[in-house]
């Protein structure tokens, strides 16, 4: 099992080491002098040299990946060009809303989407499965931002249950902190929760159809036992990859949502320095935040093997 | 599906009409069976009206500014209300749909030809396969939100580049849809029976095995059209997409955000459809699934 991981985790090397090298080639493959573009539309030929050595851009080019590699491999991903910080200082920064605004928003997808798919699955057909499926293709159609727009208005502008804007430190409490998450996490969810739903009703049907479950009620089991221990355990399988899968949807969405409720996180990191032209922040925000996705889809691949010990690699 | 059968001619001529049902028949008939897609069929082709003959609805000019109506609540004069330059936000939603519609179907249609087009050949040749794969695979890590925004970092806002930022994550993706097909295809006896027969693989590849990916790559296209319609949208909220002076839906809710406590309806109206022209092309991208059976 160990040697499973070690074996999957070195298997991701080369993705990383692909992102690292996509990553740094952007800025090349686009028309134009990237110095000429970061430095902005006012900026004087003296600007425009200081950019160029800053970058290292007046290096040859595989001199500039090697200098970048070696870089990432030390765990230094440059400095901003706008305010001088280490950009892993400013990732650090804004990594505490941005984790807490993903974790809760996984969090409660799963706590509703999954028992909701595997209800609309139970009954087949029913009203509750046609609300489910409504709920499914809907919310995997809503606009995240306009969503978070609309919550503001009702919960917060208002009714005044909840604030409008603004993010608390975990450390200043647990409630402060939480008050000011609940609409962005359920914002930020409800496209991930729809995805899951509906994968979960899809697996779930493949099962409940099978001999064993019909024996399982037939021994006259509970249904929550046959459907948690005997239905959804078969059925985990596809649900656990969209849940993988599904994490790159939610960091495109935790982007545009710290943005609608004015969250320090590193969706509004990437913003600004887009705004400012900022691009070794650009840079490290994306390589983390793919590395962070390469590494929830290692997890999924290990468990894959907790759940269906057939599966070898 | 009807008319599998082909009838004599005598018999043609004299069955009632009832029993052959027609064009309109047919499609009534379609509809019964997957009421959801007839749905998103109607609310798509009332946005794409609403779009193309924007000048004919009623609306005014989406760039005039009328200071004296700033930020007035929606009424008879502007139904949607207006914004912080009293410009009419019903013109400018309605204006707004052209770019959605063009920047959703240039992505589909262009990642699609390129990615295809790719894809074919990354499946049939082995020896490209494991790389090209490995490369797709860091490719796909970047979260396809993250590598527009950065893609328009280094570009000027423009339509025409917001489809290059769109395109651009979107293509390995299809490559490997297709790639996934063509490895399955590829072993089928049809393709072996070719081979026999002399094709050589230029052939096998546009006539054997791209009809067989046409169903799939439809949906594909439906799914892709509808989330570049979406990212258009982030991409324009966040300042990077659609530049100011074109109305988009994402850069109109982009200019309203700061006025959510006053006049929540710049917001609202643009959202509204933004919301339903995704919904109508993942429901026609839903049905489709059904009908032709793409699984997966």
């Amino acid at each position: 099992m160990l040697r499973e991981i070690l074996r999957r985790l070195v298997a991701t090397i080369p993705v990383m080491g692909v992102v690292a090298i996509a990553v740094f080639a952007l800025l090349h493959v686009t028309p134009g002098d990237p110095a000429i573009i970061i430095a902005g539309d006012y900026a004087t030929a003296d600007d425009i040299a200081k950019v160029r050595t800053k970058l290292g851009l007046d290096k040859p080019f595989l001199t500039q990946v090697g200098i970048w590699l070696g870089g990432i491999a030390r765990g230094d991903l440059g400095a901003s060009i706008y305010s001088g910080l280490p950009v892993t200082t400013l990732i650090k920064q804004r990594a505490e809303a941005t984790i807490a605004l993903t974790l809760l928003a996984m969090l409660i997808s799963i706590a509703v989407g999954v028992p909701a798919g595997i209800l609309a699955a139970w009954r087949r057909g029913s009203w509750l499965d046609r609300g489910v499926m409504v709920f499914a293709v809907s919310g995997f159609s809503m606009p995240t931002f306009w969503l978070g727009f609309v919550l503001v208005y009702v919960f917060a502008i208002s009714a005044h249950w909840l604030p409008v804007q603004g993010f608390q430190s975990f450390e200043r409490g647990l409630w402060p902190f939480l008050r000011h998450l609940i609409l962005p996490a359920i914002t930020l969810s409800v496209v991930y929760m729809a995805l899951i739903a509906r994968m979960t009703r899809a697996s779930m049907l493949g099962v409940l159809s099978e001999d064993y479950i019909r024996t399982a009620f037939a021994k006259g089991l509970a249904p929550r036992r046959v459907l948690v221990r005997h239905a959804l355990k078969n059925a985990s399988l596809p649900v656990v990859t969209v849940i993988g899968l599904g994490f790159a949807l939610l960091i495109g969405g935790a982007v545009v949502t710290e943005s609608v409720f004015a969250l320090p996180g590193l969706g509004r990191l990437t913003v600004d320095a887009i705004i400012r032209r900022d691009y070794p922040v650009i840079q490290g925000v994306i390589l983390v935040v793919s590395g962070v996705y390469v590494l929830i889809n290692l997890v999924v691949d290990v468990l894959y093997v907790v759940l269906d010990p057939r599966i070898k690699y | 599906m009807a008319s599998s059968v082909p009838a004599l001619r005598g018999e043609l001529a004299v069955a009632p009409a009832a029993d052959r049902p027609g064009l309109g028949g047919r499609t009534r008939r379609l509809a019964g069976r997957h009421p959801t897609l007839a749905l998103g069929v109607v609310v798509m082709a009332l946005i794409v009206l609403s779009g193309v003959l924007a000048p004919a609805w009623w609306t005014g000019d989406p760039l005039e500014m009328r200071p004296a109506e700033r930020l007035t609540a929606p009424s008879a004069q502007h139904w949607f209300g207006s914004d912080n330059f009293g410009r009419d936000v019903y013109t400018r939603t309605l204006y707004g749909t052209r770019v959605s519609l063009i920047v959703g179907a240039a992505v589909a249609v262009i990642s699609l030809l390129i990615g295809t087009t790719l894809g074919l050949v990354i499946g049939f040749y082995r020896r490209l396969d494991t790389v090209m794969m490995r490369v797709m695979d860091g490719l796909m890590a970047i979260p396809a939100i993250l590598l527009a925004l950065a893609l328009m970092a280094l570009m000027k806002t423009s339509v025409r580049n917001v489809i290059v930022a769109l395109v651009i994550p979107e293509i390995p993706r299809v490559i490997r849809v297709v790639r996934a097909s063509v490895l399955s295809l590829r072993e089928h006896t049809m393709v072996e029976g070719a081979r026999a027969l002399g094709a050589r693989t230029p052939r096998i590849l546009v006539r054997y095995i791209l009809p067989a990916l046409m169903a799939p790559l439809v949906v594909q296209a439906t799914y892709i059209c509808a989330s570049a319609i979406l990212f258009e949208a982030y991409l324009s909220f966040l300042g990077a997409g659609t530049p100011p002076h074109i109305p988009s839906w994402g850069n109109i809710m982009a200019e309203g955000k700061t006025y959510v406590q006053l006049a929540f309806w710049i917001i609202l109206f643009p959202g509204l459809f933004l919301a339903l022209t995704v919904l109508a092309i993942n429901l026609i991208g839903d049905g489709l699934r059904e009908i032709l059976d793409v699984r997966g």
